[in-house]
């Protein structure tokens, strides 16, 4: 089958690869319809996540048709149609009884090297580095599913095309849950970081939990536009203001946000070249893994006792950390990757209901075969690239 | 020592922590009495029943373990190492001179002061700072090195010996420095000999333990039904090749050993309290003595099992042979981790977790990702 696989940092190719086999009694194998590329997969594009290896095929965002089952999976038939989500869980941890489906403690196999760094190891992911298990990603043709009886949702209602419910494997539930960390009480205000996909639903999300207003904070003006248009915030781009923490103030009445949420994670940017230059030298020299500006930014500008939710995507360690911030304004610091389980079904009867249309955010439609361009398209952000999504058969 | 004291010191120097409150071995409650002696193991007030730090091994196992203080350092009396220590010193404290200033050593030992003397009295200065240096880092356990400077001390003899030979050298001076050698080497042979006794009789030249635990979701009877199944247990304990029972308590084990060979042995199973401790021995003439538990204990708040493993056991080709064990991957305490993994997963989920580079499923010896992301051809 064909798939995209990781070169080097900066390159991926589609190659030839086996198709996938049963390996287990409780797998699947999906026959890809649809698939995407995440904000996420930039940062093993850009060569910023350790542990990977030429050839890994990457992609963690899929739906399909199951074509094979294997013979312990008793919920599931052959030609269901499925969405799968981004983290495998094996559904019988401890993590996974209490709904923290992104921290089972099973589904990783290569647990000594995420161990090494983390401190402990975290669920296994599709196409994520082998951090997360050295799994086979799912821009690809076909994918095998671990522990098939847990995490794919089979969609029964025909009318809900691909785009209607791709984005439940991965960023429609992030999105969610960064705004649900956020505790949002009526009248809140909740200020997001990045307007990326995950920021536009974040935005979506806390309006649908009660938020009064929502502020999104980012550089590229289409991006600013799209999240205005379709989810009501208002924006703030941080080129032409460059004081973000004084507008969030004077928007606030002097309050200051009441939540604030990190969808950019460790490849931040700042406008000042100096800062942005000393960061991206020091991850150079690799003695700075992450770049925090927006993370700083977050709490510095979070009103005293209220919360920080970060769900973009960190890797490592990170250089000057505003701790006095948050000991002594009393913050709280809510994060993780994302439970996609929990969020899937809630989030696939919204939009059932009509009450969410995730498809807004798609830009680009391209083949499996052009993915290379469309990861350069997608990290350039040009040709006002939001979302690129592939069709893999 | 006050009832609140929190931190206790026994009399070897360990430190435990203790909770607060604790009474002292004979039972009495501390009021300002002496340290408890023997070390860590003294008894515990239950403070909480459903937390009995002795059923997990207690805090006192697992201090005698830690690197600080294995057991060969307490047969070993304070004298001898003392001794170790001041041979230490002694070698530094000629050595330096040795290197700085050959030419003066050289004459004050009645040796022809040559070039090439000199350059030889150098190397033999650098010899001594080594073991000098050798001596102080390896602590407490310094008899490789002690070993050492014995051999610099009969290369030295040897040296001296024929020295005797050259018209040139000064006899008497000659004669008092074979003499200091002769005396410091016998010392040296002593010492080397005291201190690799010691580590002979804990069994630490070629011993090796290895603990592990691991939390199982599951209730203890069914956590202690899967392992107590020996030959189940070759399915998620990667280095064993097969358990053949052999009657109600013996059992074969075949395990594999590196380079592709295999090892066997007889065990008994010396302890089996269900639902709480498996404990195993190999029999006599096995040729790899080994001995290991498993305890099972109630994780505190019903989150299921603590499975807590020990294992010791001399390997083959004494501490030689576990270097090597190491250098392939094959380290006894990341061997246990991997196999309770495993083994968690396969009584939670009924089966090993395997990813396309990791078909075989956690082998943490496989760090460096040995294959892509891929399916398999």
């Amino acid at each position: 089958m064909k798939a995209n696989c990781w070169i080097r940092p900066n390159q991926v190719e589609i190659q030839e690869v086996p198709d996938p086999k049963i390996m287990n009694a409780r797998d699947a194998i999906v026959k890809i319809s649809s698939t995407a590329i995440c904000g996420s997969d930039l940062h093993l594009f850009g060569g910023y996540i350790p542990a990977m290896r030429k050839g890994d095929i990457l992609g963690h965002e899929f739906m399909g048709e199951v074509v094979e089952l294997g013979d312990e999976v008793k919920n599931l038939k052959v030609g269901d149609r499925v969405v799968v989500p981004f983290p495998i869980a094996c559904g019988a941890c401890n993590a996974c009884e209490h709904e923290l489906y992104s921290l089972c403690e099973n589904s990783n196999p290569n647990v000594g090297l995420a161990e090494k760094l983390l401190g402990y190891p975290t669920a296994g992911v599709f196409g994520y580095s082998h951090l997360t298990g050295g799994f086979a990603g799912g821009q690809a043709q076909y994918a095998r599913v671990p522990f098939a009886d847990v995490g794919p949702m089979k969609i029964e209602n025909d009318d809900l095309s691909d785009d209607m419910v791709l984005f439940l494997s991965d960023i429609l539930p992030t999105g969610y849950m960064a705004a649900e960390m956020c505790d949002i009480k009526p009248g809140h205000v909740v200020a997001v970081w990045g307007a990326g996909p995950v920021g536009q639903f974040a935005a979506a999300s806390a309006f649908l939990l009660g938020a009064e207003r929502v502020i999104v904070i980012d550089r590229f003006p289409y991006r600013l536009r799209i999240v205005a248009e379709h989810t009501g915030a208002e924006t703030i781009n941080y080129e032409q203001i460059t004081n973000v923490r004084d507008a969030l103030k004077q928007m606030t009445g002097g309050r200051g946000p009441d939540s604030c949420i990190d969808a950019v994670g460790l490849e931040a940017h700042h406008h000042s070249l100096p800062v942005y230059a000393y960061d991206k030298a020091k991850q150079m020299s690799r003695t700075e893994s992450d770049r925090p500006y927006a993370l700083r930014q977050a709490i510095l500008a979070c009103r005293s006792g209220g919360i920080v939710s970060v769900v973009g995507v960190y890797g490592g360690f990170i250089d000057k950390f505003p701790m006095g911030a948050v000991m002594n304004r009393a913050l709280t610091i809510k994060a993780g990757q994302c439970h996609v389980h929990k969020y899937m079904r809630p989030l696939l009867d919204r939009i059932e209901k009509g009450e969410l249309d995730p498809s807004f955010i798609i830009t680009h439609r391209m083949s499996l075969n052009e993915t290379p361009q469309g990861y350069d398209l997608f990290k350039q952000k040009e040709d006002e690239c939001l979302k690129v999504v592939l069709s893999a058969n | 020592m006050s009832q609140d004291s929190y931190l206790q010191r026994p009399a070897d120097g360990a430190t435990t922590v203790e909770p607060s409150g604790r009474q002292g071995t004979d039972g009495s409650p501390e009021g300002g009495g002496a340290p408890p002696q023997g070390g860590a193991t003294a008894g515990h007030k239950d403070k909480d029943p459903g937390l009995r730090a002795g059923d997990r091994g207690g805090p006192a196992s697992w201090i005698d373990a830690s690197p600080g203080m294995p057991r060969s350092a307490e047969a070993i009396s304070m004298a001898d190492r003392r001794i170790a220590r001041a041979l230490g010193w002694f070698s530094l404290g000629i050595g330096i001179p040795q290197v700085l200033m050959p030419g003066r050593v050289n004459r004050l030992v009645g040796l022809d002061n040559t070039l090439f003397k000199r350059q030889v009295m150098r190397l033999v200065g650098f010899r001594e700072i080594a073991t000098g240096a050798g001596i102080f880092f390896s602590q407490p356990k310094p008899a490789e090195w002690l070993w050492a400077r014995a051999g610099g001390d009969l290369m030295d003899l040897l040296m001296l010996t024929r020295a005797f030979a050259n018209p040139m050298s000064s006899k008497g001076r000659l004669l008092l420095a074979t003499a200091d050698v002769a005396g410091i080497g016998a010392l040296d042979v002593i010492q080397a000999r005291k201190h690799s006794l010691a580590l002979k009789e804990s069994g630490e030249e070629s011993s090796m333990k290895a603990r592990s635990s691991i939390t199982v979701n599951r209730p203890a009877d069914e956590v202690y039904r899967h392992w107590r199944d020996f030959e189940n247990l070759p399915q998620f304990m990667f280095h064993l090749q097969a358990v053949e029972p052999k009657g109600e308590k013996r059992h074969r084990w075949v395990a594999k050993a590196p380079m592709g060979n295999t090892v066997e042995w007889d065990a008994d199973v010396i302890e089996d309290i269900p639902n709480e401790l498996i404990a195993w021995r190999a029999t006599d003439g096995a040729d790899v003595p080994n001995s290991g538990s498993v305890r099972f204990v109630a994780a505190p708040g019903g989150r299921g099992t603590e499975v807590i493993v020990e294992v010791d056991y001399q390997l083959p080709g004494g501490a030689i042979g576990g270097t090597v064990a190491r250098l392939f991957g094959e380290e006894p305490e990341q061997q246990i981790k991997d196999d309770l993994r495993r083994f968690k997963q396969v009584v939670e989920t009924g089966e090993v977790v395997y990813s396309e580079a990791n078909p075989r499923g956690t082998i943490s010896g496989h760090q460096i990702p040995k294959r892509p992301a891929q399916p398999l051809p």
